[in-house]
């Protein structure tokens, strides 16, 4: 789906990039911590989150995220705003929380990626 | 729906409190930050989460949580385990990441707009 | 912003090997602001180089993860990056308090980040490992006191 789907669909509010809403998108990835983000995400994926400092415009830019989806009604803080313009990453932001902004983009048909960690040590 | 159904039909693992699996889910959070959880989750959530400390066992029993399920099969550290049996919190283990886990429970629970 | 393109790219031979490119990046311990600066711009470098995708992803996060890691608990630090034919070789020197036990801190889910760091969403325990599942080498010693080396090698198929 396009991201302007993705933003009908979680009646959400363009921060960043409404000249990329045209962009195609099929995974996405939900996190609030950064080392997961950082050993699963793919690139091109939507990354979903509550976390609105620079660290994330930054591990987007080095994963190639896609977009990225503040949930509970974030903002981007000043700094990250600022940055994210620089390097035209997409920011959306919606009013519902994670569990609802995943359940919906799901139904929807938007997968969860994952890249799966070359295991160096015995995974349970 | 009780937590029994969403294990049978997600294939999750219980780790704890399998005589807590008739808990009621009226609905679910998903989340990492304790901070946030503890302000913006409700009572009778499920709490997905690949939080494995034992924090979360205190962050479950104060919100009322019916269970927590950890994803990308983190499995609960040992004295998160210990913590979960004696308080009876249940903890579920899912191979999904959490993006996937939520949509399907979100799904099973039947939220609509 | 450091002008990434304009790179020049010089095959320079030591006695000890060939090299397409070696330089230093300077870490400010405390800066979160900058955090993450130095991951992005050795990105930039690889790809420019022609890297495999998959080598430049691999280099991408366990330099992001060593430079959180200096921000987050050193005074300051040196991240030097080193790209031979064979591998891209990664450097990690800081000044700092140490890791009193290494097998600790290499275990996931082991962290002594505080709060600050925590609700920045990092502090999961999970840099050191990551650091090893990305890469193909990794040694890493430490004095407590002194602080932390790390070598972490990524082969180029």
């Amino acid at each position: 789906m396009k991201l302007s789907d993705v933003k009908e669909i979680l009646n959400a509010d363009v921060i960043v990039g409404t000249e990329k809403l045209n962009m195609e998108v099929k995974t996405a990835f939900g996190a609030d911590l950064m080392s997961d983000v950082l050993a699963f995400a793919k690139a091109g994926s939507l990354l979903l989150t509550g976390l609105t400092n620079t660290q994330v415009i930054r591990i987007a830019n080095v994963l190639d995220i896609a977009a990225i989806i503040l949930v509970r009604g974030k903002k981007p803080q000043p700094e990250a705003l600022s940055l994210a313009k620089d390097l035209q990453i997409p920011i959306l932001t919606t009013k519902y929380i994670l569990f609802e902004t995943a359940g919906r983009l799901y139904a929807k048909g938007i997968v969860g990626c994952l890249e799966q960690v070359e295991d160096h040590s015995a995974h349970n | 729906m009780d937590i029994e159904t969403i294990a049978k039909k997600l294939n999750l693992k219980v780790s704890s409190a399998s005589d807590r699996l008739k808990n009621n889910v009226t609905g679910g959070y998903t989340g990492d930050l304790l901070s946030d959880v503890m302000a913006n989750s409700h009572e009778g959530d499920i709490w997905i989460t690949r939080q494995v400390h034992q924090n979360i066992v205190a962050v479950a029993t104060l919100k009322e949580h019916a269970g927590i399920i950890l994803v990308n099969s983190c499995e609960p550290a040992k004295d998160t385990l210990e913590k979960a049996i004696q308080e009876k919190v249940p903890i579920l283990i899912s191979d999904l990441p959490a993006f996937e886990l939520t949509g399907a429970i979100y799904n099973l629970l039947g939220k609509k707009d | 912003m450091v002008a990434w393109n304009k790179l020049k790219i010089t095959v320079h031979t030591t006695e000890t090997e060939n090299y397409l490119y070696t330089n230093s990046f300077d870490i400010e311990g405390g800066n979160f602001s900058k955090a993450g600066t130095i991951a992005t711009g050795i990105k930039s470098i690889l790809k420019e180089l022609g890297l495999p995708n998959d080598v430049v992803r691999k280099s991408a996060i366990v330099s992001y993860e060593s430079e959180i890691n200096i921000v987050s608990y050193a005074r300051k630090g040196i991240i030097t990056l080193t790209v031979t034919p064979k591998t891209v070789e990664i450097d990690v020197t800081d000044e700092g308090p140490g890791i009193p036990d290494v097998e600790l801190a290499r275990e996931q889910g082991y962290s002594t980040a505080n709060q600050q760091i925590r609700e920045m969403g990092f502090g999961a325990g999970m840099g050191l490992y990551n650091i090893n599942c990305y890469s193909d080498k990794f040694d890493i010693s430490s004095e407590v006191n002194k602080g932390t080396f790390l070598k972490i090698i990524i082969n180029i198929p």
